[in-house]
Parts: structure tokens; sequence; C-alpha cells
């Protein structure tokens, strides 16, 4: 029996081929998410083991925001130059030595642009000699205030020299420095994993990028011979009491790395989500397959079962074909898998991280394993619903016709209702309660299920919405037989459009949201901000841009405007929950974005005093007059009462503090945005000149109208589509294979008809053009199912965020029209193999065929 | 006796197939042969004696190694495939054992599908003829799998001789049929012959079937051994005896 199997399996090698494709990719995109992240993670575990290396202790002020929930920037709270001292002074201490540290010196590059980086900080520190792990390689330290050395990756990608002039924006505005010496590190390196470095002298350093003179943000303590590292944290703490954190070298590097590796495991999971929407529409393409398969092997498996083979046996063939596949698609994927997670790690280093160190050596087993396992047991479950049928052929079948009818589609199409109306409440219910953490599982699970039960309910639609279809195209006699032919199987279209359908559904949902939000910011720019122009940063790396506050001021005395106001923008943590705050003068972003009060007074605050959505007063119970704690990331937990309520906003996501607040405990006071109201009747050209005068030394910073503010913010809602469509493609590309699939195995059951149509007339290319219909028309009508899927999914999901910032529902008419005409070129595109394949029908053969 | 007198002719036609001496095998040897225009005419002959070949290659479903075929005027064997797709769409008409109905098609549809290809109208008085004739006027809105295999058959009749072709193959026309839907076919395309002028070239080994015919042509060894004029099934039986054996 196995011997048979595999015989059959061999004579068929396009079926093992076009099956398995859709295998190979899914397990290439599962072992590749996991491979990739695997040799990333290693290797960032071998560069925190460098740079940790030389610290037997490090003490560091116990932040008062959970970093980990605040986009990652390597933020520092400054530690007081006694603390050192006091460090210094426990015994078992060598040298206790105060570092300064921070992401955010922003320098300006030969094109007067900002040098951006994607994903590693832009460090500022101050000089200290004689560090193991520097290498100076040109010039000398910074000794006067105006001088820097920085870090060879920074001189390259700025192409700075020694005596350049620098430009940095740091904490505070730009500033000019000169630079005498550029180094290394151990090891020729250029930086250590694709940072760029500004060292400025101790004083500066600590006014620049601490924000406050004498402090520190860091202290390396190195310990006497003999005394363990374990040991002296445990004085060490011991002696500073709370508010400190002590860790020896070994637990910084791996705080480090776990900081990182939660960056790496969204990273992982993102990308094994499209894996798993890969996999899922390859289990269509496979249950697909092997139906159409068992079906046409009827007689042969009758065959088997009239000389004696028991279903079990029948059933066990079906599922060792399907193992077969499986294993060699899964060999092929995982291998594929790793060149994947190699070309993607290359991208990943030339994006900005150059250099990374390398993973090591072994081999990663995770990815290995689970691909095997996601292909095996993948292949095998698609295989089981068809393998059942195929045991279920009686011996009789071989001696009868081989076509057996259809089963009536009464119990598929209630079985499919069942899913699907189980997916749609599982939607519903993930989308508008509160789940917890059980939210996006049951998203996910419900559409899902949605998926499935509309793919078991499409069969009962699909003759009759296909033939509708079909009829623009069947003008002429082979049009006519391609429209034909893609009716008559219902539950073969349907599947094969299905796959299709998954795709489509997902990358219309999304373009259904991206087209709301868009509209929704639209809205909420034009009917609810006052300002006609807007100052903004374009993010360049982990921080936001801020800028000179004398901006704000001189905006103010320049003709025609109305008024001006700046927002300082931090975090802050209320209980355990990260929280965005916004500074500023109260009563003037109250008409600039057009809060509505709910409750108090919307004014200039005053220290201590804040004003919160009414969103964030319910969530946190309090009301006008109460208080609430909330910490800074500077200045830690702080009282403060609540004097207004507005109705919550986009515009003004968090709790607004007064600006004498923001001085005192923001990272940096200095305004993120900035709002210009112009005077009636003034040019609001003329007054954005001045503006832009005024910001032309910050090229991190741009002033805007109105109409570019939204147009800039819905460019950014592009870039995340577009990456978003990119990686379902993938799921298009498989539905693409199983329209060939299904074409080619209906035109190999057809191989008589199409001699007989040769026979009686039908030229090649009508033939070519029967079998094109056909696939055109499966594929606009997995595109419909689709399109209509994803519509219905977009609008639940954006009307479920209706008070989160998409009032609006906008449907991107001009995309869907695109994606229906991409479903046409599908049809093309997967009708070219099998259309050729049926023209090359030989007549004679195909009629003279017993 | 002039072309025009002759629906289709072959002309010292060989088939050969295999490329060395030993693997060689001539399904046709030299074989010559005139198929008269109104004439319905058998071809005998045991398996494997070169009758299918010899229909296939006069058809223009296949070519020949070496000789000439005729349909008409028109020389087969200088067509390419397009010349050769229109001369079976417009001037052929094939008739085969397995009927080769499409499936998606009515047998109004099947039976106009030639037309349909190559574009042109039904004359519906011919078509009401030949339907009334088959008597299938009732099942013409039926797909062919609710069909008996006689009531498919005689579909197929009406498919080959609506767009009055110069020469109707059948290939073993009744092959699987029972004996009264066979009968029926036969006296149906012997008919045809008689009445509407149709040049019929039946493919069979049933003598009983190459009975209704005016003429039988013997093949054996892809060589004519023999021919019958005005056959009935005893002589044709007792004439194949031999050949059968051989």
């Amino acid at each position: 029996m196995f011997n048979a199997t595999l015989k059959s399996l061999l004579s068929r090698k396009l079926r093992l081929l076009l099956s398995g494709l859709a295998v190979v990719l899914g397990v290439m995109a599962v072992s590749g998410a996991l491979a990739l992240t695997d040799s990333l993670t290693r290797s960032f575990n071998a560069l925190f083991q460098t740079v940790d290396s030389g610290i037997d202790v490090q003490v560091n002020a116990t932040p008062h925001v959970d970093p980990s929930q605040t986009g990652g920037a390597l933020t520092a709270l400054p530690l007081p130059a006694s603390v050192v001292d006091q460090v210094a002074a426990v015994p078992g201490v060598a040298k206790a030595v105060g570092t300064v540290a921070a992401d955010g010196a922003r320098v300006i590059g030969p094109d007067g642009k900002v040098i951006a980086v994607q994903g590693p900080p832009r460090l500022g520190v101050a000089w200290r000699s004689g560090s193991s792990l520097v290498e100076l390689r040109e010039g000398r330290g910074p000794e006067t205030p105006d001088e820097v050395a920085i870090n060879a990756n920074l001189a390259r990608r700025g192409a700075f020299h020694v005596g350049s002039s620098i430009d940095v924006i740091t904490l505070q505005p730009r500033r000019t420095f000169t630079v005498v010496g550029i180094f290394g590190y151990a090891g020729g390196r250029d930086s250590i994993g694709g940072e760029t470095t500004v060292a400025f002298t101790e004083p500066v350093a600590q006014a620049l990028m601490l924000g406050s003179p004498g402090t520190f943000s860091g202290i390396n303590v190195t310990a006497r011979s003999g005394v363990s590292p374990d040991r002296l944290r445990d004085d060490i703490k011991a002696r500073l009491g709370s508010g400190y954190q002590v860790r020896t070298g070994q637990q910084v590097a791996a705080d480090d790395a776990a900081g990182l590796g939660q960056f790496l495991n969204v990273l992982r999971n993102f990308l094994l989500g499209f894996a798993g929407i890969t996999l899922f529409v390859g289990v269509f393409l496979i249950v697909n397959t092997f139906s159409i398969l068992v079906a046409q092997r009827t007689s042969e498996l009758a065959l088997f079962r009239a000389l004696g083979a028991s279903r079990r046996q029948v059933l066990g063939s079906v599922l060792i074909e399907a193992a077969v596949i499986g294993l060699v698609a899964s060999t092929i994927g995982v291998a594929a898998g790793f060149g994947l997670a190699a070309l993607l790690r290359k991208a990943f280093e030339s994006f900005g991280t150059s250099n990374l160190p390398s993973p090591g050596p072994g081999v990663p087993i995770t990815p290995i394993v689970a691909g095997y396992v996601v292909g095996l047991v993948v292949t095998m479950a698609a295989a089981l619903l068809p393998a059942r049928r195929a045991s279920q052929i009686p011996p009789i079948a071989a001696m009868r016709e081989a076509a057996t009818p259809d089963k009536p589609l009464t119990t598929l199409t209630i079985a499919g209702a069942v899913p699907a109306i189980v997916g749609a409440a599982a939607v519903g219910a993930a989308l508008f309660f509160d789940l917890g953490d059980y939210r996006l599982w049951t998203l996910i699970a419900g559409v899902l299920l949605v998926f499935i039960g509309i793919a078991m309910l499409t069969p009962a639609i699909s003759r009759r919405v296909v033939s509708l279809l079909g009829r623009p195209l069947s003008w002429s006699i082979a049009g006519k037989l391609g429209r034909r032919n893609s009716s008559r199987n219902p539950r073969r279209t349907a599947i094969t459009a299905s796959t299709l359908m998954i795709g489509i559904a997902l990358v219309t949902g999304v373009s259904v949201l991206g087209s709301s939000l868009k509209a929704s910011l639209d809205q909420l720019t034009t009917q609810n901000l006052r300002a006609q122009l807007i100052i903004a940063g374009d993010a360049t790396g982990g921080m936001a841009p801020t800028f000179d506050p004398a901006v704000i001021d001189r905006s103010r005395q320049i003709p025609g405007v109305a008024s001006a106001a700046g927002v300082a923008s931090d975090f802050g943590q209320v209980g355990a929950t990260v929280v965005p705050l916004e500074a500023g003068d109260g009563a003037v972003l109250r008409d600039v974005f057009s809060l509505q009060r709910t409750a108090g007074e919307l004014r200039t605050l005053g220290p201590g005093e804040m004003l919160v959505g009414d969103q964030f007063a319910s969530r946190q119970h309090v009301s006008t007059g109460g208080t609430l704690e909330v910490a800074t990331r500077r200045r830690g937990p702080q009282t403060f009462t609540v004097v207004g309520i507005y109705k919550t906003t986009p515009l003004l996501p968090g709790p607004l503090l007064s600006v004498e607040d923001a001085a005192t405990s923001f990272l940096s006071p200095n305004p993120t945005a900035g709002y210009v109201t112009v005077a009636h009747g003034a040019s609001v050209d003329a007054v954005q000149k001045q503006v832009s005068a005024l910001l032309a030394d910050n090229p991190e910073v741009s002033v805007r109208n109105q109409t570019d503010f939204a147009q800039q913010q819905a460019s950014q809602i592009n870039s995340v589509q577009v990456i978003l469509y990119i990686l379902l493609a993938l799921a298009i590309v498989i539905a693409i294979l199983g329209i060939v699939n299904t074409l080619a195995l209906s035109i190999l059951e057809r191989t008589r008809e199409l001699g007989l149509l040769r026979a009686v007339g039908l030229l090649r290319s009508q033939v070519a053009q029967m079998v094109t219909v056909e696939s055109v028309v499966i594929s606009v009508f997995g595109a419909l199912l689709g399109l209509v899927v994803g519509c219905a999914l977009g609008a639940a999901v954006v009307r479920a965020l209706r008070d989160q910032g998409i009032p609006v529902l906008q449907f991107p008419w001009g995309t869907i029209g695109i994606f229906l005409a991409l479903s046409v070129v599908v049809g093309l595109v997967a009708s070219i193999v099998p259309a050729v394949r049926a023209a090359r029908t030989d007549v004679l053969r195909a009629i003279a065929y017993e | 006796m002039s072309n025009r007198d002759l629906a289709a002719r072959a002309v010292d036609v060989w088939k050969v197939y295999g490329t060395t001496e030993a693997t060689r095998v001539d399904a046709l040897a030299g074989v010559t042969v005139d198929f008269l225009r109104g004439h319905f005419t058998a071809i005998m002959g045991p398996s494997g004696s070169g009758k299918s070949t010899l229909m296939h290659c006069l058809a223009g479903l296949d070519a020949v190694t070496r000789g000439e075929v005729w349909i008409g005027d028109t020389r087969v064997s200088d067509l390419d495939d397009r010349g050769l797709t229109t001369l079976r769409r417009e001037r052929v008409g094939f008739i085969f054992q397995q009927f080769n109905l499409m499936p998606t098609l009515t047998a109004e549809e099947n039976i106009t599908l030639p037309l349909a290809i190559a574009g042109r109208r039904p004359d519906r008085k011919w078509m009401d003829r030949i339907i009334a004739t088959l008597d299938i006027a009732d099942r013409l809105g039926h797909r062919p799998s609710e069909l008996s295999g006689g009531q498919q058959q005689k579909v197929a009749c009406a498919r080959a001789l609506l767009p009055r072709p110069e020469v109707v193959f059948a290939d073993e026309p009744t092959g699987n049929l029972d004996s009264r839907s066979g009968t029926e076919v036969l006296k149906f395309l012997q008919g045809s012959v008689r009445e509407f002028g149709q040049t019929v070239v039946l493919v069979t080994h049933d003598p009983n079937a190459a009975s209704y015919s005016d003429r039988v042509i013997f093949l054996a060894d892809g060589r004519i051994v023999d021919e019958m004029a005005d056959p009935t099934a005893d002589r044709v039986l007792q004439r194949m005896k031999p050949l059968d054996a051989a």
C-alpha cells in the first residue's frame, strides 16, 4: 500500500509541487521569523556582554516611569554627585565613576538634516579617557566646552573629521561644537550596535543630556580584588537605601538584552502572525487539492478497496501522501526560512544597526523544529477531511463511471453557518466588550472562524454568483464555456475563491481602517483644530523632536498672529499604567483644540494643577477638585489636582499640566508641538514664512498648514499600510497558486472534453481563452467575497474605535476598485500555465483515451 | 472520376511509428482509398489493423508520415493547426464511441457547438428536420448527464450533421449502446446518406453495423485487403473470419 502511494505521488509531480508550495511558503515564513529573531537576540546578547564587561556593579536611579512602556528610548534619570562619593566610600569598592550617557544627541548632517537612526540610540556622553572599550583613533578627547569627540560611525555618516564644526541638538536647542577626536571600539568597530555617539566634556554633557549640572546618569563600580560583584551589589544597596537600582554587570547586560528582547518579541510575533495567515490560506489550498485528487482517483481507490484494502489502509494511504508532501515541503521551507532570515538580517543591519556582532556558533533548534511541526501538522490536518472521504468510497465505485454526483449542499451550508455566526459573535465581543487579555485572541479566533464559515457557505451561492460574473465574459463561445466550467463544481470554485478571499479581506480591512483613520484625522484638523499653522517635528529616531520655546514667544510677535502656544510632552505613570502627559497654556489650548468642557474650568494652569479628558477621568475615577498621583520621569510621584475635565480628543491625548510643572518634571520642557492661530484677515502664507524663518536652524521641526499637516499624518498611515500590504501579499501569492492548482487539476480531469472541443473545431487560442475566463471569474468571485468581508471587518473595527480617535467610517472606494482590478490580473496570471497546458492538449490522445 | 465526386480520399498514405528499424510499426502502409460523395462507407478490420488511424488521418486529427489526404479539394496534409481546426469545424463531423458531449452544455447547445465556435447561426429548418428525424425534440434542454446513452449518441449525431459537413466520421458509434439504440443510430446514419445525401465513413468491427453501409473496406496490418459492395452481416462476418484469425 505504501509503495503504491509513493508511486502514485511521484507520477503526479505537478500536484506535488503546487500543493507543496503553499506549505513551503508558510513554513518559510514561520522558521524565517524565528530564525531571524533568534539570530538577532543572540547578536544583541553578545553585544551587551561586551559593553557591560568592564563593570562589576552599576548604580542608577530607579526610573519613576516604567521604561519598557515608553518606547524604549535610553533615558537617564540624574544622580547627584554626592551619590558617587557615597558609593565610593562603601568597603570593597576599588573605583566608582560617575558616567553620563543618554539618548537624544541629534547631529545635523552635511545636508542640513538631522542624521536619522532606526532603532539604535543617538548617544550623548561625557568623555572619559582610559576606558577599555573605547579606542581613540584620531585627535584627542574634548577639553573645552565647545569641543567634542565623536564615534567613527557618526564621523562616517556625517562626513566629519577632526577640525570640522558639528551642530548638535540635545535637551537644549542647536549648538555648534568643534570635532577634536574620533574614536572607535575594541575590535576595530565603528560603533557598538549602530548608534551614533557624541562625547562632550563632563559638565557640558551633564547640562545638555541630563538637564542638570553636577549629576550623573549612572555610576560604574569596580570591585576590589577578591570581592564578588554580588556581594558588592548587596553592600552598595544596603548603603544607598531605596530609590536606586544596583545591579551587577551581568544583570545590566541581561536587563539590556531583555529590553531589546521585548522589541524582538514584538517583531517575531508580528512576523509569525503573517506566517500564520499564510499557513491558514495554505490549508485551504491543500484541502482543495486533496479533495480534487481524491475525487479524481475514486476508481483507483475503489479498486484498492475491491482488492481487499481496508478503509483504514485507504485513509492511511492519503495521509501518508500528505505526510510525504509535508515533509518535503517543510525541508525546503525551513531551508528557505533560514535564507530569508539571513536576508532580512542584512536588511536590518543596513537599516542602521550596522555590523552587529555575529550570533556565534550553534544551530538554532526552535526554527527547525517549529518549521517541521507546523508543516507536517498543517498538511496532514488539511488532508484529513479528504482522506476520510476517500476511505468512504465503496468498492463498487471501481466498476461505475468515475464521476460521483455532488452531494447536496444543504448540510454544508448549515454546517458553515455555525462557524460564521460564532466567529462574527466573537469578533463583536472582542471589539465591543472589554475582554482584557483575551481580546486579541478572541478577535483572531473570531476572524478565522468567519473565514472558515464563509468558505463553507460560499458553495451555496457560488453557482449563481459565478454565473452572473461570467456573463460579461461570455460573448464568445470560449467565454461561455469558461463561464459554465467555473460554475460546474461549486465546492471547488468556492474553496479556491476562498483562498483569495482571505488575503483580499485582510488587505481590505487594513485599507478601511487606514482610510477611516485618515478621514478622521482630516475631520479633526479641519473641524476641531483652530490653529491654521502647526509646528511639529519629523521624528528621525527614538525621541520626539523638540524646539526652542523662544520660537513660540517670537511667533506671537509676528504681525497677524492671534495666538501661539507650545505643547511639551512626556510620559508619566499612574499606578502601573504609563500615560502620555502634555503641558501648555490651558486657556489657549482650549481654544486651539476646541476643547469641550464637561466639568470644572478649562483655564491656564498653575503648578500642581491639571486638566484631564473625560475618558481618562472615568478610568481613574477622578472628578473636578479631586487629586491624582502621577509619577513624572524626572521628579517621580506628585499629586495633581484636577481643575477641569474636557471631552476626550485625539488632539490632546494625555492629561494637561502647567508649563511650570513641565519645566521641573518633564525630561525635556521644550515643546514638541506648537500651534499658531492667525488673526482674521491676515495671510496664513505670510505668517507661515515668518514662523518658518524662526525654525531655520532646527531641521527636525517644521511649520505646516492644516492641509500639509493632515497629509503628513496620512503619509505615516500610508507607510504602515504599505508594510502590511507587502506582508499580506504572501497570502495572495498562495491564493494564486491555489487557482493555478485547481485549474490544472480541472484541466487534467477534462482532458477528454478539451480533446472533443478541439476535434469539433475550437482553436488553441480559444481553448486558452476558455481557461482564462474560468480563472478570472473564480478570482473576481474570491475578490468580491474578500471585499465584502474585509469592509465588514474594517467597519466593525472602526466602529469599535469610534471613541478612540476614529469617529469617521470611510470606505476606500478607489482602493477597493484597484483590488478588484488586481483580482482580474490575478486571474489572468493564474491562468497562464493551465491555459497553455490546456491549449496543448493532444486531440487524438484526449479522445482516444478510454 | 473527378475530385468533385469525392468527399475524401487517401493516396498512398503511410503512418509509421518508431524511429529505428527495430521499433518501427507501420500503422498504415500505403493506403489508397476514395470515399464517394453521398455514400456510406464502412472501414472494418481486426483491432490493430489501422482502421482508427486511417480515420484520424482522414479527419485531420492525426498527421500522416507520407502520402496525401484530401477532404473535397483541400489537401489536408498542407494545413497547419489553424487550418486543420477550421477544416474540422466546417467540413468534417465526428461521432465517437464515448459520445463526447460537453457536460456543461444542454443537448441543444451541444448540437450547435461547432457552429457557435465558428460564430455561425444554425439553419433552423435543417436543425428541426434533424431533430425530428432523431426524435430528440423533448430532450433539447437537458444536460448529457440527464440523457440515456442512446439519446446522448443521437445528440452527437445531430451535432455532427448540423454544419452540413462534407464527411461525417463515426468511430464505433454503437460500441457503447444497447442493440436497440445502436440500430436507431445506424438507421439514422443510413437515412442521412439516402435522404440528405450526406457522406458517412463508419469505423467498426461489428459486421452487423457494417451491413448498413453501401461498401465495406477491409483493413489488415495497415493495408486494404479487400472491399465489398452492398454488404450483409453474414457476408461481412465470413470475410472477417480469416482476418481476425491472422
